[in-house]
């Protein structure tokens, strides 16, 4: 139930009053409308997260990116811990 | 699909699973708090990768499971009368209240809808002017902005015939609950991901600094999960007990500022009732003041008394990470998905489920 996935915003309806504001979002090509108003900062194109109808996070892509980067840069900084103690 | 496929990435996960095995030297027990999570680590056949060292149990982090007998009965009896829609997520449907489940009241004519968001509802009450449209408002924290929400916009829209039957919970106060309690064995926490989009990570500093207990917030899919039980692993080995953040795509460490304000402008922290696992102080969510008009118990007068759980489910020590779904004599036999006695087996969350569909090999020896 807790269910949340990402989406990308093909287009934003902006409303008089923002707890209104909606937008269409793609869910692998699926879309569905989708309530903005909890990320004020999203715009078209960028992936957001939503749970039961409502964006709940924008996807921040640099960090989206480092999960994959993850397993090198903790073996360099064990690697690099190793060398600063064999220098002691 | 994009920031879902590549989280799935077996090569990927492989290499999580050997850096895992190659840093655990010593026993250790993680629980996992959301159900999401659950669902996952036994669907894709993560607790078995894991070093035998490393035992996962499964917390309470599944809105269905903890939804107390006496709250299913109060939606029961609501959807029970003639001038009411109940709406509810489908999953509610098949939670055994103390005589009856919405599904029953459903099939013996009574107006019960599942919906997908409770924004829905408002277009049911537009279109039935005649009638109260009752959403069951259940949920953790990602779900309570959601369903703030459809109260807010119910008023701006000067919807009257418009109340919710709230019965959220709040996953800090639990899981103190189930830290304390002496005989739990956890020795770190995978915070549910995304709870923490909503909440952010503040709540959990004290939690980690008082039990000395590691915390890493965490994704759903097999890749985020692995790392953050490499992160956890990796702290515990260390004796460390920091709190991390895995999921940083999407959580921040203040949360999403905008939805807490939606919480607070409709909910005040209330007591609750857990299934299982019984009263937790300010653990959960009721509608405030200002919008009583929208608390379905003040409008309909809801005073039904508090009923019974069901002994023979053993669910609060499973979601006490005390005990494994197939230690409960019920499993499998007289508890299935299609009769569950309790509602961790009704929910594809609920740890009884998930173990019963995707039955986990290594957990099928000795009890
Ligand atoms: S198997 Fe059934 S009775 Fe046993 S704990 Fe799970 S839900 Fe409860």
């Amino acid at each position: 139930m807790c269910l949340a996935i990402p989406g990308k915003i093909l287009s934003v309806s902006n409303q008089l009053d923002e707890t209104f504001r909606f937008g269409k979002v793609s869910f692998g090509g699926i879309v569905k409308e989708v309530n903005l108003c909890m990320v004020p900062e999203a715009e078209i194109g960028n992936y957001v997260l939503v749970h039961v109808g409502v964006a709940i996070s924008v996807v921040d892509e640099e960090e989206a990116n480092k999960v994959f980067s993850y397993l090198k840069e903790m073996g360099e900084v064990e690697e690099l811990k190793e060398k600063q103690f064999s220098t002691l | 699909m994009k920031y879902l496929s590549e989280y799935r990435d077996p090569e990927l996960a492989e290499e999580f699973i050997k850096e895992i095995h190659r840093i655990t030297t010593k026993p250790w027990t993680l629980m996992e708090i959301c159900g999401g999570q659950t669902h996952s680590l036994v669907k894709n056949g993560i607790l078995e990768m894991l070093p035998d060292k490393i035992t996962m149990v499964h917390g309470p982090g599944c809105p269905v499971c903890v939804t107390s007998v006496s709250v299913i009965d109060e939606a029961v009896y609501l959807a029970q009368q003639p001038n009411i829609i109940l709406c509810s997520f489908g999953d509610m449907l098949r939670v055994p209240g103390s005589n009856k489940n919405l599904l029953e009241i459903k099939a013996a004519g009574g107006d019960v809808r599942i919906l997908y968001s409770p924004l829905e509802a408002l277009t049911i009450a537009k279109e039935n002017p005649d009638k109260e449209i009752v959403f069951f408002a259940v949920g953790f924290e990602t779900t309570a902005p959601a369903n703030a929400l459809s109260v807010v916009q119910a008023s701006k829209m000067g919807i009257t015939n418009y109340s919710i039957l709230a019965s959220h919970v709040l996953v800090p106060p639990a899981m103190e609950a189930i830290i304390s309690d002496t005989e739990n064995k956890i020795d770190a926490f995978l915070a549910a991901g995304h709870v923490c989009t909503i909440m952010g990570m503040e709540e959990y500093y004290p939690v980690a600094e008082k039990y000395k207990t590691p915390l890493v917030v965490t994704g759903f899919e097999p890749v985020d999960l692995l790392q953050g039980i490499l992160m956890a692993v990796h702290q515990l080995e260390k004796g460390e007990y920091k709190v991390e953040n895995q999921y940083a795509r999407y959580v921040h460490r203040e949360g999403n500022k905008m939805a807490q304000e939606t919480i607070h402008q409709v909910f005040t922290v209330s007591d609750r009732i857990w299934r299982g696992i019984g009263l937790i102080p300010q653990s959960g969510y009721e509608v405030n003041e200002a919008y009583k008009n929208y608390n379905a118990r003040l409008k309909f007068k809801l005073d039904l008394p508090v009923a019974e759980e069901n002994a023979a489910c053993i669910s609060g020590d499973i979601m006490k990470g005390l005990k494994k779904p197939r230690q409960c004599p019920n499993f499998g036999n007289i508890c299935k998905p299609e009769h569950p006695l309790g509602a961790p087996m009704v929910s594809s969350e609920g740890a009884c489920a998930a173990y019963y569909h995707y039955a986990p090999v290594k957990e099928l020896v000795p009890l």
